[in-house]
């Protein structure tokens, strides 16, 4: 009987053990579980914003070589890669009929000469016609006075005199005429000239070729780029920032850079300039970041991440992002008064690096926030506080 | 008055326990069916809830983002800001895809959001939001990543800065949400061999790339690479406007289609999830037959394994009618410690499950009931038999 007895009370215990775990198995999963949260107090701390943005290496000059009327190119004489220095000759545009058509204008100059010199002459001889003619007319107007010859002889040498004279005026307007022919015909030549040599393309500037687009043989319009240059010593990279997220971007700002090509490795910088116009297609704004001492085998191109440090905010209200949510469409927190979450509207200022979040209105110092949590929050969510909720 | 059916199972405890155990097992499959299946309609609810949208904005005549392919530009949204009744509205992308982190890689939703908007995830059990712009991520604890860990989605890597948890694509993938720049270069950028034989083949057009024309090429080569697409605009319905008269507005005049939350899960339960969630039902009906069958044989080879016990009593003068309750209690006593083990046992292997496992109190009183009244029938099947014994069995006849 006895064995009976206890029998029956350790089959009643196992029940009562049975019924125990699963009283706590139903109240721990399913809709009667609380849901876990973790909380912080909210506490005034220093808030250090970053910026984050994604820059691309550019050159701040860059130079497009070519033509300035329709060709063939002759040759290039630089390939990519090249450092060239100021002046030096990167390629030649063929000058098809500009080498004859230098040679006439260069005989037609020389041949302006000829006839300067020619009319020259020709003043010469007519100043001493003159001279001669002078003479004789004084003479025989002495004769005529004294009445040894006629009048009529008399009249016609001062006529041949006047003749003479006008001849000097005729030969010096001819050498007039010569010498401004053969300015005219200078001039061409050195047009011509000028055009030859136009089609040996310089370098603008020292720089490094980046591209040969048109390689001998090849026809180019005008303006089109035969050779690119770069001045290798002007790289930056041009960043864009997201709009909402570009506020305190200003000029000297201190970057920290990290180019993709070598990822562990923060290069210093400082914004250079905010360009006015930003992207409204990408909603982006763009500044241009220069570095404080340009590496060494940067690529125009690269891509880089750039974190800008702006200014902080000095012992401000703070929570972490995490507890800032959305519910109802309104921005606020979920509060934890008298063990019940209660969700307060707050207004939200900057955010600092670590994540956390300024709080400008709507809570005060010492309030206790829910930060964490492993469902979605409601005013009759039962809550239970832990310390973290990974790990489970 | 002594109980008999107290007395019998106190006789043989052990058999009575040990059979009432394996039954809970039993029934533990059948609750932990019933759960795959809850979790799976779950899965899909949970995913609108979490996306926070009152209409989803999608392609015309598609039944977009989930169930089919869509895709729209990514300015959509600022017009239907300018709607009246609409609060907020949001681009988002989802793409499923394998995430890479170490040597490894992961089922993934990824999932494009624009930070502090519809889309986002609501909560967090760990970390932090999106402070940056880019190469962040926020991932379900299921998707096994951890803080400060580095993922590669196509051809960036992104560190993982907050965890969330029970966010979840309707097919159960976890998600992983990043910028939405990011999503868009991640699901819409080709790859560099695709960019390059792309680019070689419009060099080769000569339409594209005429000689009297410098810069077309360029001008060509970079509109093919841009792709300013989205999958589907969130919309935060305002204060005194209801989401149905907004998104017949939207349907109306933008020339897009618009799902209200309803219409939503109307396309995921009903059409995407339909033929698994099926499968899985036509499943869960059959253990549910098998279960009960075994429960009522069981209960009758129990009873008929007493035979001789029940013809002695019979044989003493014992009533009818105390049997009968002595198998019926015996029956029913079987049947809830089966229902406790197996409730217990379903929800303690639930969380083991790679995807959700939905364990729901209606589902649990549903059993109960079946359980019990399975029971009670399969105990008048032993108690006919019970009653038909000849006491004469009891002395050896």
């Amino acid at each position: 009987m006895k064995s009976v007895l206890n029998r029956r009370s350790a089959f009643i215990l196992a029940g009562i053990a049975l019924l125990a775990v699963f009283v706590w198995v139903v109240a721990r999963s399913g809709p009667l579980a609380p849901v876990r949260v973790t909380v912080t107090q909210v506490a005034s701390v220093d808030l250090a914003p970053l910026l984050f943005g994604i820059g691309v290496v550019e050159a701040r000059r860059s130079y497009l070589v070519g033509p300035t009327s329709a060709g063939r190119v002759r040759r290039v004489a630089v390939d990519v890669g090249e450092a060239v220095r100021a002046g030096q000759l990167l390629a030649e545009m063929d000058p098809v009929d500009l080498d004859q058509r230098l040679a006439a204008t260069s005989a037609a100059a020389n041949r302006a000469q000829s006839a300067v010199d020619t009319a020259a002459a020709q003043l010469a001889d007519s100043v001493a016609r003159r001279k001669v003619a002078a003479a004789n007319a004084r003479r025989y107007e002495e004769l005529g006075r004294k009445g040894f010859v006629s009048s009529s002889v008399t009249e016609g040498k001062t006529q041949e005199m006047n003749s003479a004279t006008a001849q000097f005026a005729a030969a010096e307007a001819a050498l007039a005429g010569a010498r401004q022919d053969r300015t005219r015909l200078d001039a061409e030549r050195a047009g011509a000239q000028q055009q030859r040599s136009n089609l040996r393309l310089l370098a603008p500037a020292a720089g490094v070729v980046t591209a040969r687009d048109a390689e001998p043989g090849s026809t180019v319009v005008a303006g089109q780029a035969v050779v690119r240059l770069v001045a290798a010593d002007s790289l930056w990279l041009k960043l864009r920032l997201d709009q909402h997220r570009s506020a305190g971007l200003q000029v000297g700002l201190p970057a920290e850079i990290v180019l993709r090509s070598r990822p562990g490795q923060l290069l210093p910088g400082k914004v250079a300039r905010i360009e006015m116009l930003g992207d409204s297609v990408t909603e982006e704004r763009i500044a241009q970041v220069a570095f404080d001492t340009p590496p060494k085998d940067v690529s125009i191109g690269e891509m880089s991440e750039i974190t800008l440090h702006p200014p902080g905010v000095k012992q401000a209200l703070a929570v972490p992002g995490a507890a800032v949510r959305l519910h109802e469409g309104k921005t606020g927190v979920w509060l934890l008064a008298a063990g019940k979450p209660e969700f307060v509207p707050v207004r939200t200022g900057t955010s600092g690096a670590d994540g956390r979040v300024q709080i400008i209105a709507g809570l005060k110092d010492g309030d206790v926030v829910i930060v964490y949590s492993e469902g979605e929050l409601t005013e009759d969510s039962r809550i239970k506080v832990v310390s973290t909720l990974t790990g489970s | 008055m002594i109980s008999l059916a107290g007395r019998d199972i106190l006789h043989s405890w052990g058999k009575f326990v040990l059979t009432g155990i394996g039954l809970g097992l039993l029934i533990g499959a059948t609750l932990t069916m019933a759960g795959v299946y809850r979790g799976m309609v779950d899965d899909a609810r949970v995913m609108l809830t979490n996306s926070g949208a009152d209409i989803w904005v999608v392609q015309q005549d598609t039944q977009g983002p989930y169930a089919e392919a869509s895709s729209i530009r990514d300015d959509v949204y600022r017009s239907l800001l300018g709607l009246p009744g609409v609060a907020l509205a949001a681009s988002v992308t989802y793409l499923t895809m394998q995430v890479r982190h170490g040597d490894t890689d992961s089922r993934t939703m990824v999932v494009g959001f624009e930070p502090g908007q519809p889309g986002e995830p609501g909560y967090l059990v760990a970390g932090r939001r999106l402070l940056r712009g880019h190469f962040e991520a926020i991932a379900d604890v299921k998707t096994g990543f951890r803080l400060g860990e580095r993922i590669r989605i196509r051809r960036h890597d992104y560190e993982v800065v907050g965890l969330t948890r029970r966010m979840v694509s309707s097919g159960g993938d976890p998600m992983v949400f990043i910028p939405l720049k990011d999503a868009q270069e991640a699901q819409f950028l080709k790859d560099n061999d695709a960019i390059i034989s792309d680019r070689a083949r419009t060099a080769a057009n000569p339409a594209l790339n005429h000689p009297g024309v410098p810069g077309l090429l360029d001008a060509v080569t970079a509109v093919q690479t841009i792709n300013r697409s989205v999958n589907a605009v969130l919309v935060k319905v305002g204060a005194g406007n209801t989401a149905e008269t907004v998104a017949r507005e939207i349907r109306r005049w933008k020339h897009l289609q618009a799902y209200t939350r309803e219409q939503m899960e109307e396309i995921l339960v009903a059409k995407l999830i339909a033929t698994s969630a099926k499968q899985i039902g036509m499943f869960l009906a059959i253990l549910t037959i098998v279960s009960a069958a075994i429960v009522a044989f069981i209960i009758y080879t129990m009873t008929l394994g007493k035979i001789r016990e029940i013809a002695v009593l019979k044989l003493i003068g014992t009533r009818n009618r105390t049997i009968a309750g002595m198998i019926l209690q015996q029956a029913m006593g079987l049947g809830l410690i089966g229902f406790v083990v197996g409730k217990i046992s379903a929800t303690l292997w639930g969380p083991a499950f790679p995807k959700y496992v939905l364990l729901e109190t209606g589902d649990a009183v549903r059993a109960f009931v079946i359980i019990m009244v399975v029971c009670a029938l399969a105990s008048t099947l032993a108690i006919r038999a019970a009653l038909k014994v000849d006491p004469a069995t009891a002395i050896g006849g």
